[in-house]
């Protein structure tokens, strides 16, 4: 395992949650906010389940401040790993912005299951993706 | 009462690449082709708003167009600078405080997408190390979505970009002048899927300047004005969708298109159906399809039919981005708003040359809508008439 990428961006815990704010109103936020936006907003653990709201691949290397592959010393568009994002929306809570794997894009379609998972982001670091529920229970068995 | 508000000169520095001027040189040029089309002296403007969004303050501009005094107020307002530089300007004139107001926007962007920084954006840092923060994702997740709920297909998405170009090809002001047909468009590199390459519009540069008179003015110089009929700025309302949002509120929320659009249509004392040409924010193909639903011109499925049957083309119902848009000419994002109303100013003029809309009443259109959307999720809608 690497480094998180924001240490307090999901709970320490052998099955980890996605951290979000809840609000006074109750509203549930995400990202958990920062500074003075944080005052009496409670830290809150998200679902670790939710369901694809929509969807996109990534197909050419992003300027800085990306820090993915391809973003290094010497390194170029021929090092970068073409990826998945997309938003779950993760029921009563919020809708979050997510890198999607274990999946293929056709494959992907409204309201499918999803988990919350870690995956390694690049040479030091982690960062949080969702993928289909059942490429979690492949990956299980 | 406040006063009407006409547009009586409208100049343009070609968008695109123009590697021998600066961002504001480019709107320096367009200010003297908006005086010159209007028939006046620099010395005669009686104050200034203006501003880019990359290529610093439009203030500065005075060293080159003469020290007269003026004021002129630095607009920097993101995606809405050139629309809030002409609601500036056209609140100096409707308020009875002067009769001549100039507005400017003008801009020069690196080659590629843009690159936001997520702490301008009250974003943490991770968004962007991950590569999460891309306008193009963002239009790509809109769009996707959209298209599974409303029944839109990839060709649709194909069939706006192949109508940008057709336009931009005999749109002088045009970066892409070429057609390029839907075979190529629809299997180019995909870039967020499902947009391809030619779906997207780029960054790149330019300049639009508008001289805007009070009526007593425009009759006193005789000038060829359009009026504006209603300009309407809105911010997002709770609970919407935007571009850099790490978390979207499950409740279903209001957009800003829709706001600014009920605004200018309420201001202008009109609907949909009594707009004959538009011109629509498509950063990318998608953005097109979304925001003719979004300005109330259709609704939400019904572009699949729209596009099969070239409506929006320039001799369809109606005409849609008519100068190729954003795809056709890049979006230097101090200038692009701006860019818009000019189209309108000329197509109202019948000064359009080869893109020039004749209406089935077989005159030049008698009314233009323009709407501009930005980050952090901002329209600005101005409907003109004649």
């Amino acid at each position: 395992m690497g480094q998180k990428i924001d240490p307090n961006l999901w709970s320490d815990e052998a099955e980890p949650h996605l951290m979000g704010g809840r609000l006074p109103s109750g509203e549930v936020v995400f990202p958990m906010p920062q500074g003075d936006a944080a005052k009496n907003v409670e830290p809150y653990k998200l679902s670790r389940r939710g369901k694809l709201w929509s969807w996109t691949s990534q197909g050419f290397l992003p300027k800085e401040p990306y820090e993915g592959f391809g973003s290094g010393p010497g390194q170029g568009p021929p090092d970068f790993m073409p990826f998945l994002l997309g938003y779950i929306e993760l029921p009563g809570e919020v809708i979050v912005e997510s890198y999607i794997v274990d999946a293929k894009l056709e494959d992907l379609h409204i309201d499918m299951p999803m988990e919350f998972c870690i995956i390694p982001f690049n040479d030091t670091h982690d960062t949080f993706a969702f993928r289909p529920v059942a490429a979690a229970k492949e990956q299980a068995a | 009462m406040s006063e009407n508000v006409y547009i009586i000169g409208a100049g343009i520095h070609p968008f695109g690449r123009t590697d021998e001027r600066s961002g504001r040189e480019q709107g320096v040029f367009a200010v003297r082709e908006a005086l010159k089309d209007a028939g006046l002296e620099w010395a005669d403007m009686e104050c200034a708003y203006g501003g880019s969004a990359a290529a610093g303050n439009a203030d500065i501009m005075v060293n080159e167009l003469g020290l007269t005094s003026l004021p002129f107020t630095n607009v920097a307002n993101g995606c809405a600078t050139g629309g809030s530089a002409l609601v500036s300007a056209q609140m100096a004139i409707a308020s009875g405080m002067y009769d001549l107001a100039l507005a400017v926007g003008f801009d020069k962007h690196p080659r590629g997408a843009f690159n936001a920084k997520p702490a301008d954006y009250g974003l943490p840092e991770w968004y962007g190390q991950t590569g999460m923060m891309l306008t193009t994702q963002f239009f790509a997740l809109k769009i996707q979505r959209y298209m599974q709920l409303h029944g839109i297909s990839r060709t649709t998405l194909g069939r706006v970009a192949e109508k940008a170009f057709i336009n931009g090809a005999v749109t002088p002001h045009a970066w892409r002048r070429t057609e390029i047909d839907l075979d190529t468009i629809m299997n180019a590199p995909m870039i967020n899927d499902p947009l391809t390459k030619y779906m997207f519009c780029a960054p790149a540069e330019g300049g639009v300047a508008l001289i805007l008179a009070s009526e007593k003015k425009m009759r006193e110089l005789g000038a060829d004005g359009v009026k504006i009929a209603h300009v309407a700025v809105r911010t997002r309302p709770p609970d919407s969708f935007e571009v850099f949002q790490a978390g979207v509120s499950i409740k279903e929320g209001g957009k800003p298109t829709v706001l600014a659009s009920k605004a200018a249509f309420e201001g202008a004392g009109m609907g949909p159906e009594d707009i004959e040409v538009a011109q629509l924010q498509d950063t990318e193909s998608g953005a097109e399809i979304m925001h003719m639903a979004e300005n109330g011109f259709c609704k939400d499925g019904e572009q699949e039919e729209w596009l099969a049957n070239g409506w929006s083309r320039r001799g369809g119902k109606l005409p849609i981005n008519t100068d190729g848009g954003c795809l056709a000419c890049g979006e230097p994002i101090g200038a692009s708003g701006l860019r818009q109303v000019y189209e309108n100013v000329e197509q109202l003029r019948g000064r359009a040359g080869e893109r020039q809309v004749i209406k089935p009443h077989g005159g030049a259109p008698k009314t233009g809508y323009s709407h501009v959307y930005g980050a952090p999720g901002l329209s600005a809608v101005a409907i003109l008439e004649r």
